[in-house]
C-alpha cells in the first residue's frame, strides 16, 4: 500500500504512536494529484450561501454557479433566494472585452426581480485574470439600488476553501455596525459558523432561548442582512467550527470588542460544553444561568442517554475513519464514537491547521492514521488497511467507501440529517447503528472474496479434470 | 404553424443554469477510455466540483486529477504544473491514457496546452508515456454537451491512424446511459458487428463492488481499438444537433474526411422511428436482417403503445434538457401521442428548432414552442403558462414540478434525486419501452393520487 501514497505527501501522514507528532499541513495540493479539496469560491459560497434573503451573483462562466445550486440543507425559515443560482454566464466576447457591463446590467435585472435587502457578488478565476473591477461596479448599483452589494475576492485560484472563508468574512463585515441595536439586551448573542443544515440552529436557537438568552443573527445558516447589520449589539460571538467564521469573529471583537468562545455542537460533551461556556460567560448579569443550564442538559441526556445504550450494545468494538473538511469536526466525531463504544482508526480533513492537528493527535488512539488533504487512492488504501466499519466523510468519499464495501455516514454540508445537539447525537447514532448493522456488508467481496467462479480456475476440481 | 416565439424578454443573467460547462462533458469521454485519467488544466476548485456533480449521479468514483494552479501559475502559466500533474498520474495511477481538457482559466491565462504537451514529450522521450490527449473547453463559449462532443472529436483525431481497412464499425453514441451503452454492445453484437464504442462508460461509471479500490476501473474503450478506426468500415454517430458530418466537426465527420469511412448520421434512437432508421441501417452495415429479439422487442413495443395510448393521448408535456436528448424524447412523444408543448435546450446549437421540426413532421397538428439558451428561469415562466400535464427531463425541474404539482419524469443528466439514473434505458425498443412504461404509469398514478375515491383498477 506504500506505492499509493504520493512521496510529496509523506509528511502530510502521520501514524500516532510512531515517532514525535509532526504533520504538513496548508499546503497547496499536489498536482496531479486527485485532492478532495476544492477552491476559495467554494469557501465563500460555503459562508455566505445562507443568507436567505440576499441574492447570490455568480460572477464568472456557468459551470461555477451550475455546481452551485442548492447543493445543500441549509434551511430558511423565511426568504429562500439562497436556494436559487445566479450568474452572469461569461461569454466568449466578455472574456474579451471584459464583464463589467454584464455584470452591471445583471445585477439590476436581478435586483430588480427579487427585491433582496443586499447583494454578494462573487468573483472566479476568470474574473481575476480579466481584471473586471467588480467594487467599482458594486458600488455603482448600491448607489443605484440602495441596498449593500458586496464584492466577494473570492478567485479560485488564490488559495484553498480557507482562503474563501477570509473573503466571505470580510464580505459580512462591511454589513455589520449598520443596524440598530437599542433593543438588544445583555443576554444576547451570535450564533456564528453555523448553516441551519436540516434546521440544525433552531435546535440550537430553543436551547440557548431556554437559557433564557436572545439571539441577535444567525451567521450564517437561516441568516437575514437585516440581523447581520445589528449583530455587532450582541454581547457574545458563539463561533462553531474551526475555519470558517473565527476571522469574522475577531474582527468583531477588534472593532466592536464583541468577546466570543470557540464551541461545537456535535456529540454529548462538546454540545453540553457549547452551553455551560455560554452560562459561564453571563453568569455574572444573571446568576440563575448556571443552574437552568445543568437542568436543560440534564433533561436532554435523561432522554438520549437510555437510548444510545441500546445502541451501544451492538456497535462496541467497531472501527470508524473520519475525512472532514475543517479538523475541528474530527475531534467531536472522535468523542462521539466513543460514546458508542467504538474507536476511531483513521482521522483528516481537507484544511485543518498545525493546532488542529496537535490537537488531534493528542486525542486519538495510539496507531491512528492522521491524514491533511487526502486523494481517493491514500483514502482507499487506509480504509483497507484498518478494516473500518463506517467511514465518515463528505460526498466525495462515500464512492471510495462503497467501492469497497464499507458503511459511510455524510457528515458534511450536503447532509439532510440535523447531527447537531442532543437530538443531533441521537440522529447520529441512529444512522450509525442503521449503516453498520446493514446484512449487506456481510456478502461484499471484502467479505466473502470471490463466489463465482470468473475463470476456469475457480471451478471444483472435477470440472476442471 | 410553429409559433417560433422568441423569449419573452432577453435576460442578461442565467438563474438556475439548464446547462452544465464545457470540461464536465470532456471529462466523461476520457472516463470512457480504457485506462483513462481525466485531467483537468486549471485551479483545483473545477475537478472538485465537477466531481462531485458527477459523483451524485453515477454514484461511482469519479478521479478526476487537476494540474490545482494557484495564484503564481496563473500569472505565469500552468505548463510547469501540467507537466509535472502528468508524471504523477502516469506514476501513480499507471494511466493508459490522459485526457487533457483545459478549464476557462487556462484558456483565459492562454497556455498552449498542444505546446506544452509536445514539450513534456521531448523532456521525457527516454520515459515510457502513456498517450495524452487533449482538448480545449472554455465554458465561455459552449456547454458540457459541446464539450463532450469535443473530446470525442479530439479523441479520434488524435488517436485514429491510416491503416488497413478491418472489420470494426466506430459508434459514437453521445452522452447516454450506461445501460444504454451495455444494451448497443448487445445489438451490434448480436448483429455480428465488431463496434467501437467511444465512449464506454458503461462499466467505468457503473462497476461491480469490489475488495480494493481500483485506480483505473476497468472497462473503457481500448485505445488500440479507437487507432484503428481510421480503417473502420462504417460510423454510426448519434445526435440531431451535432455540426453537419461534412464539416468534420465531429468524430464521424472526421473519420470520414480523413480516411474515407462512411458515417451513418443520425437522431439518438430514441422511440419507434428513431430506432428503425438505426436498425436499417443496422441491416445495411451488416447485410444481415435484424435478429428476431429485437424484431420482437418491437413488436411488444407496438403492441403496448396500442394498450397504453388512452392513458396519454393528448396530454401535454415539456421537455428539457441537452439538445440531442430532447430532439429524441419529443420526437418519440410526438408519436405516441403525448403533445410537446415546450422544448428548451441550455445549449445554442442554433439547430434545435429544426431538429425538433423535423423530428415531429407530419405527427402533431401544432409544431412545439422551441427554446434555445434559456435556464429554468425562462422555462419556469413559459411553463406556468402553458399548464402542463408532464415535465420530462433531468432532476433539475423538480422544483418546478413540485411547484406545479405535475408528474416530473426523469430522464439524462444529473438524476441526483433518484436511484439508478444511469441504469435507466433509452435507446432502442427496448429502451423506448422502458420508457412509454414509464410515461402512462406517471399519467395513472396522477389520477390515482387526485381522484377522491381512489381506484384501485385502472
Ligand atoms: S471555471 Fe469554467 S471550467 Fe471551471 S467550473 Fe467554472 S465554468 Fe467550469
Ligand atoms: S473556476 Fe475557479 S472559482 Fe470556479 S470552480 Fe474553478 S477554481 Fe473555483
Amino acid at each position: 500500500m506504500s506505492d499509493l501514497i504520493f512521496e510529496e505527501r509523506k509528511d502530510q501522514i502521520h501514524r500516532k504512536g510512531e515517532g514525535p507528532f509532526k504533520l504538513a499541513c496548508n499546503r497547496d495540493s499536489l498536482a496531479g494529484a486527485v485532492s478532495q479539496r476544492a477552491c476559495v469560491f467554494c469557501g465563500s459560497r460555503v459562508v455566505l450561501y445562507p443568507i436567505a434573503d440576499a441574492l447570490h451573483l455568480v460572477h464568472g462562466p456557468i459551470g461555477c454557479a451550475a455546481y452551485t445550486w442548492d447543493i445543500r440543507g441549509a434551511l430558511s425559515s423565511g426568504p429562500e433566494l439562497h436556494r436559487l443560482s445566479f450568474s452572469t454566464d461569461l461569454q466568449e466576447t466578455d472574456v474579451i472585452f471584459g464583464g463589467e457591463k454584464k455584470l452591471y446590467a445583471a445585477l439590476v435585472e436581478l435586483i430588480d426581480r427579487h427585491q433582496p435587502k443586499a447583494a454578494f457578488v462573487y468573483s472566479t478565476c476568470i474574473v481575476g485574470i480579466i481584471g473586471d473591477d467588480l467594487q467599482a461596479v458594486c458600488k455603482k448599483v448600491s448607489a443605484e439600488k440602495g441596498i449593500p452589494v458586496i464584492p466577494v475576492q473570492s478567485e479560485g485560484f488564490k488559495g484553498n476553501k480557507r482562503e474563501g472563508y477570509l473573503a466571505a468574512c470580510k464580505a459580512m463585515f462591511t454589513l455589520m455596525g449598520t443596524g440598530d441595536t437599542s433593543d438588544i439586551g445583555p443576554l444576547s448573542l451570535n450564533i456564528l459558523g453555523d448553516f441551519n443544515l436540516a434546521g440544525e440552529i433552531w435546535i440550537i436557537r430553543e436551547y440557548f432561548e431556554r437559557m433564557g438568552i436572545t439571539v441577535v443573527a444567525n451567521i450564517t445558516g437561516d441568516g437575514r442582512v437585516g440581523d447581520i447589520a445589528r449583530a455587532h449589539g450582541a454581547a457574545l460571538n458563539v463561533v462553531q467550527c474551526s475555519g470558517s467564521t473565527m476571522d469574522l469573529a475577531k474582527m468583531m471583537k477588534e472593532k466592536y470588542g464583541t468577546p466570543f468562545v470557540k464551541v461545537s455542537y456535535f456529540g454529548i460533551e462538546d454540545m453540553a460544553e457549547a452551553l455551560y461556556s455560554v452560562a459561564r460567560f453571563f453568569k455574572d448579569k444573571d446568576p440563575g444561568i448556571l443552574v437552568r443550564t445543568q437542568e436543560l442538559v440534564k433533561d436532554e441526556l435523561a432522554v438520549l442517554y437510555p437510548k444510545l445504550q441500546a445502541f451501544r450494545k451492538d456497535l462496541e468494538g467497531k472501527k470508524a475513519a473520519i475525512y472532514v473538511g475543517g479538523a475541528f469536526k474530527a475531534f467531536s466525531l472522535i468523542k462521539a464514537f466513543r460514546h458508542l463504544g467504538m474507536s476511531v482508526v483513521i482521522a483528516g480533513s481537507q484544511t485543518g491547521t498545525e493546532e488542529d492537528y496537535e490537537e488531534l493527535a493528542s486525542i486519538c488512539d495510539p496507531g491512528t492514521i492522521i491524514v491533511d488533504d487526502a486523494n481517493p487512492l491514500e483514502l482507499s488504501a487506509f480504509l483497507k488497511e484498518k478494516d473500518v466499519d463506517i467511514f465518515v466523510g463528505g460526498v466525495k468519499e462515500r464512492p471510495i467507501a462503497y467501492k469497497l464495501g464499507v458503511g459511510f455516514c455524510d457528515h458534511n454540508h450536503e447532509r439532510k440529517e440535523a447531527l447537531e445537539g442532543f437530538v443531533g447525537m441521537y440522529n447520529f447514532a441512529l444512522e450509525v447503528h442503521r449503516t453498520v448493522m446493514s446484512p449487506v456488508w456481510k456478502f461484499v467481496p471484502r467479505r466473502t472474496g470471490k463466489i463465482l467462479a470468473v475463470e476456469e480456475a475457480d471451478l471444483p476440481k472435477e470440472c476442471t479434470l | 404553424m410553429a409559433k417560433a416565439k422568441a423569449p419573452a424578454e432577453n435576460f442578461v443573467s442565467t438563474t438556475n443554469a439548464c446547462k452544465l460547462c464545457k470540461p464536465l462533458g470532456a471529462t466523461l469521454v476520457f472516463k470512457g477510455i480504457e485506462g483513462g485519467v481525466p485531467f483537468l488544466h486549471g485551479s483545483q476548485g473545477c475537478a472538485t466540483y465537477m466531481r462531485r456533480y458527477i459523483i451524485s449521479h453515477f454514484r461511482e468514483p469519479m478521479d478526476i486529477a487537476s494540474s490545482s494552479l494557484g495564484e503564481k501559475q496563473a500569472i505565469y502559466g500552468g505548463g510547469a504544473n501540467l507537466k509535472k500533474g502528468l508524471l504523477t498520474v502516469m506514476d501513480k495511477y499507471g494511466a493508459g491514457l490522459i485526457g487533457v481538457a483545459t478549464t476557462c482559466l487556462t484558456e483565459t491565462i492562454g497556455d498552449d496546452v498542444p505546446g506544452i504537451l509536445g514539450e513534456f514529450r521531448r523532456e521525457f522521450a527516454d520515459l515510457e508515456l502513456a498517450p495524452v490527449v487533449n482538448v480545449s473547453t472554455p465554458s465561455y463559449s459552449g456547454s458540457h454537451m459541446e464539450g463532450f462532443t469535443a473530446a470525442v472529436k479530439a479523441v479520434v483525431e488524435q488517436l485514429a491512424q491510416a491503416g488497413e481497412p478491418n472489420d470494426s464499425v466506430g459508434c459514437f453514441p453521445g452522452f447516454v446511459s450506461c445501460a444504454d451503452i451495455r444494451h448497443l454492445k448487445d445489438v451490434f453484437a448480436s448483429f455480428g458487428i465488431d463496434a467501437t464504442i467511444l465512449p464506454d462508460y458503461s462499466e467505468t461509471l457503473d462497476g461491480p463492488a469490489l475488495d480494493d479500490y481500483e485506480k483505473l476501473p476497468s472497462g473503457g474503450t481500448p485505445v488500440a481499438s479507437i487507432r484503428a478506426l481510421g480503417g473502420a468500415k462504417a460510423s454510426f454517430e448519434f445526435g440531431a444537433t451535432l455540426p453537419p458530418v461534412g464539416e468534420a466537426g465531429t468524430a464521424a465527420g472526421l473519420l470520414a474526411a480523413r480516411f474515407g469511412v462512411p458515417a451513418h448520421r443520425m437522431g439518438l434512437p430514441i422511440g419507434l422511428r428513431a430506432s428503425d432508421e438505426f436498425f436499417k441501417a443496422l441491416e445495411a452495415v451488416a447485410c444481415a436482417p435484424t435478429p428476431r429479439r429485437h424484431a420482437l422487442e418491437r413488436g411488444r413495443l407496438l403492441d403496448a403503445f396500442v394498450d397504453g395510448h388512452k392513458y396519454i393521448s393528448q396530454k401535454r408535456c415539456v421537455i428539457y434538457g441537452e439538445e440531442d436528448l430532447i430532439v429524441g424524447l419529443t420526437s418519440f412523444m410526438a408519436e405516441i401521442g403525448v403533445i410537446p408543448v415546450l422544448v428548451a435546450g441550455g445549449g445554442r446549437s442554433g439547430r434545435l428548432k429544426a431538429a425538433v421540426e423535423a423530428a415531429c413532421e407530419g405527427l402533431l397538428p401544432e409544431m412545439p414552442e422551441v427554446r434555445e439558451g434559456v435556464d429554468f428561469y425562462d422555462i419556469a415562466d413559459r411553463a406556468r403558462e402553458l399548464a402542463p400535464d408532464f415535465f420530462i427531463g433531468h432532476s433539475k425541474g423538480y422544483r418546478l414540478a413540485r411547484e406545479m404539482n405535475v408528474p416530473l419524469i426523469r430522464v439524462g443528466f444529473p438524476i441526483h434525486d433518484r436511484f439508478g439514473g444511469h441504469r435507466l434505458h433509452h435507446l432502442c425498443y427496448l429502451g423506448a419501452q422502458e420508457l412509454f412504461d414509464r410515461v402512462v404509469n406517471a399519467m395513472i398514478e396522477k389520477k390515482q393520487t387526485d381522484s377522491d375515491i381512489g381506484y384501485g383498477y385502472i
